[in-house]
């Protein structure tokens, strides 16, 4: 008996929805040996952090809340990936959206406070716009390697911010952080701690929805994904179409750090770099690009986080987040190969008479 | 301090710190040189500075510890190699999921693997013994060059490592054969070489020398462990690879000047200069520098191709009965 590979003719639908959800288990069960490797009861600490996540309304609330910036950073993500622009700097255009939102509602002080928050919400997407886009056009215009520029452009934005918020715009008092935005220009909030950033972040998810399955410009991504030749033997402008999609992609990422800072931090300070950006790539890759199946996701990703900021206060490590988040590609990638190949068993016999 | 002091010293830093560097460095070229991209780097030194620096802590023993860092890296780069190459994954994918998995579970054992007295957690301790630096008499005398024969033993090795990796690469035929899988997989499994033997075996050393580099921070560098400690350095790998153009022998170059810019901030300080940029521009200058000779590296390279090219299947999966 031996086992072989052979590629499917189409990618098998059936297969695109199970894998991720096998992996999902597969890595909750990978999880809960090192759980009991490092002397942690498994079933207690996902209980724990199950509780942790939507164990009352207050904790589902704050689940929602992180899981808003987590979806953004996903869908940013998700469009460069399309066309196999790997950008790993989500977090950077992340930071530098809230550079942007923060320099208006701090020193743009001729605007009346009602223009404040539209105002800088469209800074910061252009901040963020701007991040993504240098490396994109370096990209297009030299193919400079995009892992290492987007990565390298967040440990820059990293350093940035931080020079900002512990010496140029620090506030008169405290040691680092700078001063709140006029309560006034905060994004309101609609259930609890929940704000209405998740309106924001829903309506992208259709908007991207539409652009990238129903739209020419959709198509155009996904045929250079695919293959590059084809796409330029089309007439479709590769060059152009990596800018593009990385103007929008640091865009997306930029909102994400506006609309939590408009809603939730208030100010440019430590904790900035949250990660989310990071995390963005496994909710991207996870939800197949897709931007519906990407809310689902953030959410288990929300959750993670979320659920083990309880583990804390049970004295367990709260890194087991960080270790679950970084485990859940593992399997999904192993499984992935089953869309696109199926197994097939020969008996030995029947080879030998071939 | 006089001038030849100085420099002295900064060539000491340097090489302290570029010891961890270059040991990346050199594992990712072998790794990179079969066609095999792994971008788990930063997460697979994070692993081997905790397993190193964990071992030596609970075990006292600095050998045990770098075998433990070995061994680390090399189960963290088989997850890898097995991605890409058994089940044809996105090389570029499978390298960020390494990397996030080995950051976490390294940051999650930090918190476990500690003694009871500090919560289990690993911040804080100190070790025992670590690599101490040790001076060659006579030669370790000579005004700047003397800091090359005042370093640890792992930095010591490196003397040998460097020059055979790259005589073995291009003087040997084993070596031959690593870097035909790397240029043209199809032809090289034609001459009857088995593609993914090579590239599970080179992928795997990356991994082990990956981890070596990881332990050389946390068992030498900065012997302590914390969160996070590697602090990109993992990434900087990936660039002084495309900088050494995948060539052993200017991997040095590399290490030495990326290690030196980060040193000077440093050793300016410990002159006694008053700085003017504020210390938050000097810390990410690094990454700047890399940012601005990586693009300046891509536009030469274009205009002269050759020498300075990847290998030609670097990222590609393989299989023999792909059409």
């Amino acid at each position: 008996m031996r086992f072989s590979l052979e590629k499917r003719d189409y990618r098998s639908k059936k297969m695109t929805i199970l894998v991720p959800i096998v992996s999902l288990l597969v890595s909750f069960i990978l999880g809960a040996i090192v759980l009991s490797i490092s002397n942690a009861n498994p079933v207690r600490t996902y209980a724990a952090m199950l509780k942790g996540a939507f164990g009352s309304q207050t904790k589902i609330q704050y689940t929602i809340v992180k899981a808003i910036p987590l979806l953004l950073c996903g869908l940013a993500v998700g469009i460069a990936f399309r066309l196999k622009f790997w950008n790993i700097g989500a977090e950077g255009q992340y930071i530098s959206g809230v550079i942007g939102i923060t320099w208006v509602m701090q020193f743009w002080t001729f605007l009346p406070t009602y223009l404040l928050l539209p105002v800088g919400m469209v800074v910061g997407i252009l901040f963020g716009a701007m991040w993504g886009g240098i490396p994109g056009l370096l990209k297009a215009q030299w193919s400079v390697d995009e892992t290492l520029t987007t990565l390298m452009m967040n440990y820059i934005i990293i350093g940035y911010a931080e020079y900002l918020y512990i010496n140029a715009w620090k506030a008169p008092r405290g040691n680092m952080g700078t001063i709140l935005y006029p309560e006034a220009a905060w994004l309101p909030r609609i259930w609890g701690r929940v704000h209405a950033g998740l309106y924001i972040a829903l309506i992208l998810v259709v908007i991207l929805w539409f652009v990238l399955y129903k739209t020419r410009w959709g198509f155009e991504l996904n045929m250079i994904g695919k293959n590059q030749q084809a796409a330029r033997c089309q007439g479709v402008s590769i060059k152009r179409n990596i800018i593009l999609a990385m103007l929008v992609s640091g865009g997306i990422a930029g909102l994400a750090g506006v609309i939590d800072s408009a809603a939730v931090t208030h100010q440019l300070t430590k904790g900035v770099n949250s990660g989310y950006g990071f995390t963005g790539i496994i909710i991207a890759w996870m939800s197949g690009l897709n931007p519906f199946v990407s809310i689902l996701v953030a959410i288990i990703m929300a959750a993670l986080e979320t659920g083990s900021d309880a583990l804390q206060i049970m004295k367990l490590p709260s890194a087991m987040g960080e270790v679950m988040q970084g485990l859940i590609l593992i399997p999904l990638l192993a499984g992935s190969i089953f869309t696109e190949y199926r197994l097939v068993l020969h008996a030995k016999h029947k080879e030998a008479g071939v | 301090m006089n001038f030849l002091d100085f420099f002295t010293r900064l060539l000491a830093a340097t090489l302290a710190m570029g010891t961890s560097l270059t040991y990346a460095t050199l594992g990712e070229v072998y790794t990179e040189k079969t066609g095999i991209l792994n971008l788990g780097m930063e997460g697979t030194m994070l692993m081997g500075a905790l397993a190193g620096f964990a071992t030596a802590y609970n075990t006292g023993n600095l050998l045990v510890a770098l075998l433990a860092a070995m061994l680390v890296g090399a189960a963290l780069s088989l997850i890898h190699a097995f991605l890409c190459i058994t089940m044809r994954a996105n090389q570029v994918v499978s390298g960020l999921a390494i990397t996030m998995f080995g950051t976490g579970l390294a940051n999650f054992l930090g918190q476990r693997l500690g003694p009871a007295t500090n919560n289990y957690n690993l911040t804080g301790m100190n070790l025992a013994s670590k690599f101490d630096n040790i001076a060659i008499p006579g030669l370790s005398r000579i005004p700047v060059i003397g800091a090359l024969f005042d370093v640890s033993v792992l930095t010591y090795a490196l003397y040998f490592l460097l020059p055979f990796a790259w005589f073995f690469l291009y003087k040997t035929k084993h070596g031959m054969v690593v870097r035909a899988v790397g240029e043209n997989p199809r032809t090289a499994a034609a001459m009857g070489i088995s593609v993914s033997k090579i590239r599970y075996l080179y992928t795997i050393i990356g991994g082990m020398f990956a981890g070596l580099g990881g332990a050389c921070l946390s068992l030498s560098f900065i012997p302590s462990w914390n969160e996070g400690m590697t602090g990109g350095k993992g990434w900087i790998v990936i660039a002084l690879v495309i900088f050494s153009a995948w060539n052993p022998g200017r991997v040095v170059i590399g290490t030495l000047v990326f290690g030196g810019i980060t040193s000077l901030q440093f050793s300016l300080q410990a002159a006694g200069f008053k700085m003017v940029i504020p210390a938050q521009f000097l810390g990410f200058s690094p990454y700047l520098i890399t940012l601005l000779v990586l693009t300046a590296m891509t536009i030469i390279n274009q205009k002269k191709r050759g020498s300075f090219a990847s290998p030609a299947a670097l990222g590609t999966s393989f299989a023999i009965d792909d059409k």
